[in-house]
């Protein structure tokens, strides 16, 4: 049974690009550019891995991912930050608010395939 | 019989035993033995200088003329004695809480520290006192001439001038020497009170003496006096009630206000306690002293040789019968008499004289005014020692020039008359609040005019000052102006009327006059102090310095100087006292250091009245409250200017952190900035980068896909191009580095550029423009690039954002007086209100359309293109749409 990443990123290039790499290695990807509909399917669609954008429109990541955290089917969920801003305040932010790994843009494809396999077999 | 010289010895030695009573009692006073000297009895025989020569010796005379009339001269002390507790014991009282110095004192200081009417009360007390000092003067050069004639040394021997000149002398030295030994804070004198304590004995035991030699001596008992007095003419005296009424009201207002009865009954007062000892022994005392007047004047009348003077019974009854050593000690008696009542006299007048004259004077011409104590101190003492001499100088002159005749037995009523006229403005300080100063200035020298004038100018000056032309007719004839006869009173005796006139006059200008005028706050306060003095003074306890009040004082130090510092200080006191321990006597000195350290701290005038309050139960007078009220005055003067001062350090301190707060959003605001900016940057180079591996690294991709991905590599770095420019050209207009072309230009031409640049043609079918053409043709100074610059964003960025299915933008232009307004209107939901604020601002970018691909500096750089061109853009709310406001200046 293939595996289900769940994509929050609201830049529609970069989404289009994450998709495409890890279609083509048999992942099954849902994107979302919304935070809020983002968070309801998650707790729906229970996805092994989620990629989650800091700068998103209405509901910054960091909320999100706290949310998540907040949950008891979510709390071990293995969560994916991506930022752009990268300053270190935000790697900070996203350790504390409990993500599982932190990824600056721009990042090579690779980088995040192998993440996303490293956070999958945990 | 008693040689002259050795009388001359006799009174040496009496003398010089008095200085040594004075000079002891002042050194047990000095150790704080205050015991007996403080003694009711001590108080009530210095009293007794009422009794003068004048009573000594002219009570017989008094008697063997006017028979029984001379006691009226006691009668008015007595009562006033007996009813202490109205008058003697408020005057003791007043004096004791107001530090009062003088009879002149009193009345300048109830009546707001007048210095005008200490001025009079010391100058008619200077006045009435200086011919009664004479005839004390002329009383014993008298008795020196009796004995002279006895001893047969004859008249002409002895010059009487030069006996009345070194009595005068001698009494100087003595009353310089132990009445202003030291400048006592109270002004009392132990040494004379306590030398006169004892010359009130001399001189009772002398008339007593002589009167039981008269009763058993030449007569046999009482039963036998009693049949010669029957016998004698004295007996057939009438009794004048209206005469009797009026000399017992004159002795009573004397006893009051003559300055030496007032030294030695309230200045010299130690003990209120002691006036109601007084109340029954003073009047016991004058009746001893008044006993036997009447048998010795009957037997003078008897024995002596017709032509006799009566005045001088007392010494020439035991002369002519042998009795040598009762003769000397009458004489010692009347010597007493005169000596004790020019001593004191001369205190009081000289304490006067000094404080409301002297002092005053020299205060004024040394300018610089009294800030060393010490200098004022021995300034004070010299202005004394030389008013005494002054005063007795006085006396002696009056005595030598006025002949020593007979004219100055009637001296005593004449003086008494005068001094009086000080009564009314007395008992109105202490018993009326509403006396002013006015009414009492006036009342006196009404008074004081009136009395020279019916009294002591037809008596005393004689024809030169008062004509007996006048005295008969009046001044120029004028009838009812007569001196002894005014307003056409006739039949008085002269001295009853001067009493009744002046007092009269005086009273009534006193009260008219004060209820005319209003006290001023000074005088309402003194007043008040003084009229209800026993509600404002605490307890009736004199001023005697003890462990306890010490215990107190140091208390009060603590509080002010700290505890440390306070008792070091009472320590080396209390050492220098060589007194063990903590607590020091309160002496003077002590006192006044410890004001001066005090002062340093609270100020002179509270540190005086501080230690006033615990050492002497004296209330604090207004002088020092109102002194107080001006240190506290200042003091809050200072507070208020540190306030302010507190204020602008608040003041600055809030704009600081006002800055501070600035600066740190300026950091904030500068951190997001560059996190804007890499969010920007990176974004782009995020999708160019993946993409670009996707190429390279993934081979079975068909040609579209491969063109796809290259197209969306190809958008991403126009993006950041763009970005790029954008950047650069808002960090450019922001630093105003920009190169303006201004020049003549067409709005129209303007607004179409702007419209072809940002529509393509089918975007402006899908985009409905409404313009007013006509408006549009307006010639401006301007960059016209730049306000297309302008214009282009604003229709891009309705083009983006306008939500409506059937999207328009209406053009309009205005023209203004000084400005041209162009208004770029669109049909969508427009900007909510929180909104607004923020759309100017850089990265502002609201909603999420990538697709407008821009970065959200766009507003950002419209608005520092507009501030560059001297115009403004803003949103214009409330126009169902997003609205904004171009506007540029035409000049």
């Amino acid at each position: 049974m293939a595996k289900t990443v769940l994509l929050i990123e609201d830049e529609p290039n970069i989404r289009e690009a994450i998709r495409f790499i890890l279609s083509r290695e048999g992942w099954n990807v849902e994107t979302h550019s919304d935070g809020q509909t983002a968070f309801e399917r998650t707790k729906e669609v229970r996805p092994d891995v989620v990629i989650l954008d800091v700068m998103l429109p209405n509901r910054s990541g960091y909320e999100i991912l706290q949310d998540l955290r907040g949950f008891t089917e979510t709390e071990t969920l293995p969560i994916l930050m991506l930022t752009a801003r990268g300053q270190t305040k935000d790697r900070e932010l996203a350790e504390r608010f409990g993500a599982s790994r932190f990824m600056t843009k721009p990042f090579s494809n690779t980088e995040v395939l192998e993440s996303v396999r490293e956070l999958v077999g945990s | 019989m008693i040689g002259f010289n050795a009388l001359i010895i006799v009174s040496v030695i009496y003398v010089i035993f008095l200085f040594a009573i004075a000079f002891f009692a002042d050194q047990q006073a000095a150790r704080g033995r205050l015991g007996w000297l403080q003694s009711p009895i001590v108080y009530t025989l210095s009293l007794s200088i009422y009794c003068t020569a004048w009573t000594f010796y002219g009570a017989v005379g008094y008697a063997a003329r006017s028979g029984l009339e001379f006691v009226t001269i006691y009668l008015g002390p007595t009562l006033i004695m007996i009813g202490w507790w109205g008058i003697v014991r408020k005057l003791v009282r007043i004096g004791r809480t107001q530090r009062i110095t003088s009879i002149a004192d009193l009345i300048s200081s109830r009546f707001g520290k007048s210095n005008l009417l200490g001025v009079l009360v010391t100058l008619l007390a200077v006045i009435g006192s200086t011919p009664y000092i004479a005839l004390q003067l002329q009383s014993v050069t008298l008795s020196y001439a009796v004995f002279a004639n006895e001893s047969g040394t004859g008249t002409e021997a002895i010059d009487l001038n030069s006996t009345a000149f070194w009595i005068a002398v001698g009494l100087i030295l003595f009353t310089v020497l132990f009445g202003t030994r030291n400048l006592d804070a109270n002004e009392r004198h132990h040494g004379v009170v306590t030398a006169i304590a004892f010359e009130a004995v001399v001189k009772l035991v002398a008339l007593l003496a002589v009167g039981v030699f008269v009763v058993w001596g030449v007569a046999n008992g009482p039963s036998d006096i009693l049949a010669r007095i029957d016998a004698s003419p004295i007996a057939e005296w009438d009794l004048r009630p209206g005469r009797w009424a009026g000399l017992i009201f004159l002795s009573a207002a004397a006893f009051l206000s003559l300055p030496r009865m007032f030294q030695v009954m309230v200045v010299e007062n130690a003990d209120e306690r002691a006036v109601a000892t007084a109340s029954w022994a003073f009047p016991l005392y004058l009746m001893l002293m008044s006993l036997f007047v009447v048998p010795i004047a009957v037997v003078g009348l008897e024995l002596m040789p017709k032509g006799a003077n009566p005045d001088l019974f007392v010494l020439t009854i035991p002369l002519s019968m042998g009795q040598d050593k009762l003769a000397l000690l009458s004489f010692l008696g009347g010597f007493s008499s005169a000596t004790s009542m020019v001593i004191v006299a001369a205190i009081a007048l000289s304490t006067m004289v000094s404080n409301h004259i002297v002092m005053p004077i020299w205060l004024a011409v040394t300018s610089k005014g009294a800030t060393v104590s010490g200098d004022v101190r021995q300034v004070v003492l010299i202005a004394r020692r030389c008013s005494i001499a002054a005063v007795l100088g006085l006396g002696y002159a009056y005595f030598h020039y006025s002949g020593g005749g007979s004219a100055l037995a009637a001296i005593g009523l004449i003086s008494f008359t005068g001094v009086s006229q000080v009564l009314p403005a007395l008992l109105g300080a202490i018993f009326w609040r509403r006396a002013t100063r006015h009414g009492a200035a006036l009342g006196l020298i009404v008074g004081f005019v009136v009395w020279c004038y019916t009294l002591f100018l037809p008596s005393i000056g004689g024809a030169t000052l008062i004509s007996p032309e006048m005295l008969e007719h009046g001044p120029f004839g004028i009838g009812w102006l007569r001196p002894q006869a005014l307003f056409g009173v006739v039949g008085l005796d002269p001295v009853i009327h001067a009493v009744v006139w002046s007092m009269l006059l005086n009273s009534l200008v006193f009260c008219t006059v004060s209820l005319m005028t209003f006290p001023n706050p000074l005088e309402r306060l003194q007043g008040m102090q003084f009229v209800n003095v026993f509600e404002h003074s605490a307890n009736a306890r004199g001023w005697s310095g003890n462990a306890a009040g010490a215990e107190d004082l140091l208390v009060m130090s603590q509080r002010i100087l700290g505890p440390n510092q306070a008792q070091r200080l009472f320590q080396t006191i209390a050492q220098k006292q060589g007194k063990a321990g903590l607590l020091p006597d309160p002496s003077v000195d002590f006192l006044e250091q410890l004001e001066r350290e005090l002062a340093g701290s609270v100020g002179a005038a509270t540190a005086h009245a501080m230690v006033a309050q615990i050492t002497g139960g004296a209330s604090v007078s207004v002088e020092d409250l109102m002194a107080v009220a001006d240190e506290t005055a200042q003091i809050m003067e200072y507070s208020s200017k540190l306030e302010e001062k507190t204020d602008e350090l608040e003041r600055t301190a809030r704009q600081l952190g006002e800055v501070n707060t600035k600066l740190t959003e300026l950091s904030v605001q500068k951190d997001a900035f560059l996190g804007q900016i890499s969010h920007e940057l990176r974004t782009p180079m995020t999708s160019i980068r993946a993409f670009s591996e996707i190429l390279r690294d993934v081979q079975d991709m068909t040609p579209d896909e491969q063109r796809h991905h290259a197209s969306i590599i190809h958008d991403e770095a126009l993006r950041l191009t763009r970005l790029l420019d954008d950047l650069l050209d808002l960090n450019v207009l922001e630093n105003g580095q920009v190169a303006l072309n201004i020049e003549q230009t067409n709005l129209y031409d303007v607004i179409e550029r702007s419209l072809a640049a940002a529509l393509s043609a089918v975007e402006s079918e899908t985009l409905s423009v409404v313009r007013s053409i006509d408006q549009e043709q307006i010639m401006i100074a301007t960059d016209g690039d730049r306000l297309a610059q302008v214009f282009i964003n604003l229709i891009n960025n309705a083009r983006k954002y306008c939500d409506h299915a059937e999207p328009k933008l209406e053009v309009q232009v205005c023209l203004r007086e000084n400005c041209v307004e162009i208004d770029f209107r669109d049909n969508g939901t427009g900007i909510s209100q929180a909104d607004q604020n923020l759309i100017f601002e850089k990265f502002s970018r609201l909603t999420d359309h990538h697709s407008a691909g821009g970065a959200g500096l766009g507003l950002a750089i419209c608005r520092e293109i507009m501030t560059n061109l001297k115009g403004s853009i803003d949103y214009l709310p409330g126009q169902n749409g997003a609205a904004f406001r171009v506007k540029l200046p035409l000049k």
